[in-house]
């Protein structure tokens, strides 16, 4: 019999959801925020799918209404890609360690 | 074109490279190291999506233009927000997140072909429960984080807003959501659909409006874990690994911040969720405040005493922000330090608006962040300490929590400020904090209140040192 290829996405759904839960442990608390901000922006990956609705020609028009449905949502996408890792790098730039020259 | 088989591997290439953005963030010197993978992780996936269609066409330009659009507005959004909206601008990119699964969902029922689902109206079983849950989570977390970043940016009043029988019909409406997916994969019909979009969305606002403002760290937390649920939902319906895998830490990691705020403040995840905690703190605890004495100071003698110190701890809370106290509280420490004395930081968990948010408030003004400590780090160290200047916090040091049972705040874990030789608190009045709780430590021998605006009275030091 054969498995249904579902199960093997849903496995690695639960086994990522493992690798989320250890490895988000042991961020440090005061880089909480940027992680708030970066998965933010990971999240984003769902441009991939925005992508595919916005290029699809099934239609003979480009802008039929499940095209522009992905047009909107590659925007809403792009502006959390750009915005969310941009201002991660903005605030990890802001953690320093002490200088050893004490001013 | 690429292959189906070889896209899939870059796309779990670019899953792994997420992971590897969230392990970077393990300590701060690996941290930038860790955005750029998830940068490179981005556009791996991007690229591949671009290659696997294959069809470059006039559609493709148009997509180039929005995805440079979109960016230009994020990256302007995101060089332009001050640290102290970081809680804002977090909320409303989870709602970007919501909206954008929706719309997917949306063009992958319309035209379920572009996405090997089907045909319309004849769309297979297991993808149509898929890009429901995600329209469905999408569409809640939209209308919350909205709900939300209204709230934290003082558009709408951060007092919980209940009504009777709020809680159950919610609930009816979460039945209704699954009786409706249940009859749009039976019968096909795009009213069910839109009509669960409808009432996701209205759940999403009836979620977040009883959550009062002291609350909305766990509220940011849960949003989080939402955006990456919905995300993992279409990432089922496109059948693709980098979004399974990233909703899924995207989820867990939302999950294990909502939990470590709920603990910081001693509150159970589902009494924050039933909300009706915190807003406007008018609560009457006036009766006996103004019976016991208190000691005031200048700042003089606030100056005085750090002087003479040897060990200082600042703890610094949400009041320091908003009155934009950071800085001067650096320069303070700096001619402190001058001095030979030792000054560190004590950073409560739910000090600021979001996890970690005060680490990113004190980063921002220079300071080390090896100076900044977690409460359970420092806590112990109080004993040792010569002075304890608060500025901004409130209830994070009151011993009330560790002494009486009967208070609303009791088990929450706090500061050990008492156990200081002495205790400078800057703050405007003798108010309770967001939790409507006196403070017992106003009213302490050794503690001394400097009343005045908490950027100004700084300064003021700043001068007297």
């Amino acid at each position: 019999m054969e498995i249904d290829p579902f199960i093997f996405r849903f496995s690695i759904f639960i086994l990522s959801i493992f690798v989320g839960y250890y490895v988000v442990w042991s961020v440090t608390p005061s880089l909480h925020t940027p992680l708030m901000s970066v998965t933010n922006a990971i999240s984003s990956v769902i441009i991939v799918g925005a992508i595919i609705a916005a290029l699809a020609s099934s239609s003979s028009d480009i802008f039929g209404t499940s095209n522009i449905f992905g047009f909107l949502a590659i925007v809403l996408a792009a502006v959390n890609i750009f915005g969310g890792f941009l201002v991660t790098q903005r605030m990890l730039q802001m953690y320093k360690k002490k200088k050893k020259d004490k001013k | 074109m690429i292959s189906a088989n070889l896209s899939a591997i870059f796309y779990l290439i670019s899953g792994i490279l997420f992971i590897l953005a969230l392990r970077g963030l393990s300590s701060p010197e690996t941290s930038r190291q860790g955005n750029f993978f998830g940068i490179l992780g981005m556009i791996i996936a991007i690229t591949v999506t671009f290659l696997t269609v294959g069809n470059f066409s006039t559609a493709t330009i148009y997509v180039l233009l929005f995805l440079v659009v979109g960016g230009a507005i994020g990256a302007f959004i995101a060089f332009k927000i001050p640290m102290t909206a970081m809680p804002e601008l977090v909320a409303g990119f989870h709602s970007l997140v919501g909206l954008a699964a929706v719309f997917v969902a949306i063009s992958a029922f319309l035209n379920p072909q572009a996405f090997n689902l089907g045909l319309p109206g004849n769309i297979k079983f297991a993808s149509l429960i898929e890009m429901s849950i995600g329209a469905a989570v999408g569409a809640i977390t939209f209308s919350g984080s909205i709900i939300a970043f209204l709230k934290l940016r003082g558009i709408m009043s951060g007092s919980p807003i209940i009504f009777k029988g709020q809680h159950f019909l919610n609930l009816i409406l979460g039945i209704l959501i699954v009786i409706l997916i249940y009859f749009l994969c039976t019968t096909q019909s795009d009213s069910f659909f839109w009509n669960m979009i409808v009432i996701s969305f209205l759940i999403g606002v009836l979620l977040i409006i009883p959550i009062g403002g002291a609350d909305m760290p766990v509220v940011i937390s849960m949003l989080n874990s939402y955006s990456g649920w919905a995300a993992a939902g279409i990432g089922f319906t496109l059948e693709n690994t980098a979004l399974i895998i990233t909703g899924a830490l995207v989820g867990s990691s939302g999950a294990i911040l909502s939990y470590i705020m709920c603990k910081g403040m001693n509150r159970s995840f589902f009494s924050v969720i039933l909300g009706g905690f915190g807003g406007d703190s008018n609560a009457d605890t006036g009766k006996k405040k103004d019976q016991k004495p208190v000691k005031s100071g200048n700042a003089e003698d606030a100056a005085f005493l750090l002087k003479n110190a040897s060990s200082v701890i600042i703890v610094p809370g949400y009041g320091m922000a908003v009155a934009q106290a950071q800085h001067a509280l650096r320069e303070m420490v700096d001619s402190l330090k001058k001095n030979d004395i030792k000054v560190s930081y004590a950073v409560h968990p739910v000090a600021g608006r979001m996890p970690g948010h005060m680490n990113v408030l004190l980063a921002e003004a220079n300071v080390p962040y090896d100076e900044v400590f977690e409460l359970d780090e420092i806590n112990n160290d109080f004993a040792n300490t010569d002075v304890a200047f608060v500025i901004g916090a409130n209830d994070v040091t009151n011993p009330v929590a560790k002494t009486d049972p009967q208070s609303p705040i009791y088990g929450m874990p706090v500061l050990d400020v008492e156990k200081c030789k002495s205790i400078l608190f800057v703050k405007r009045s003798l108010s309770p904090g967001y939790a409507g709780v006196d403070n017992e430590l106003f009213y302490r021998d050794n503690t001394m209140m400097l009343f005045a605006d908490a950027k100004k009275m700084t300064e003021d030091i700043v001068k007297n040192i």
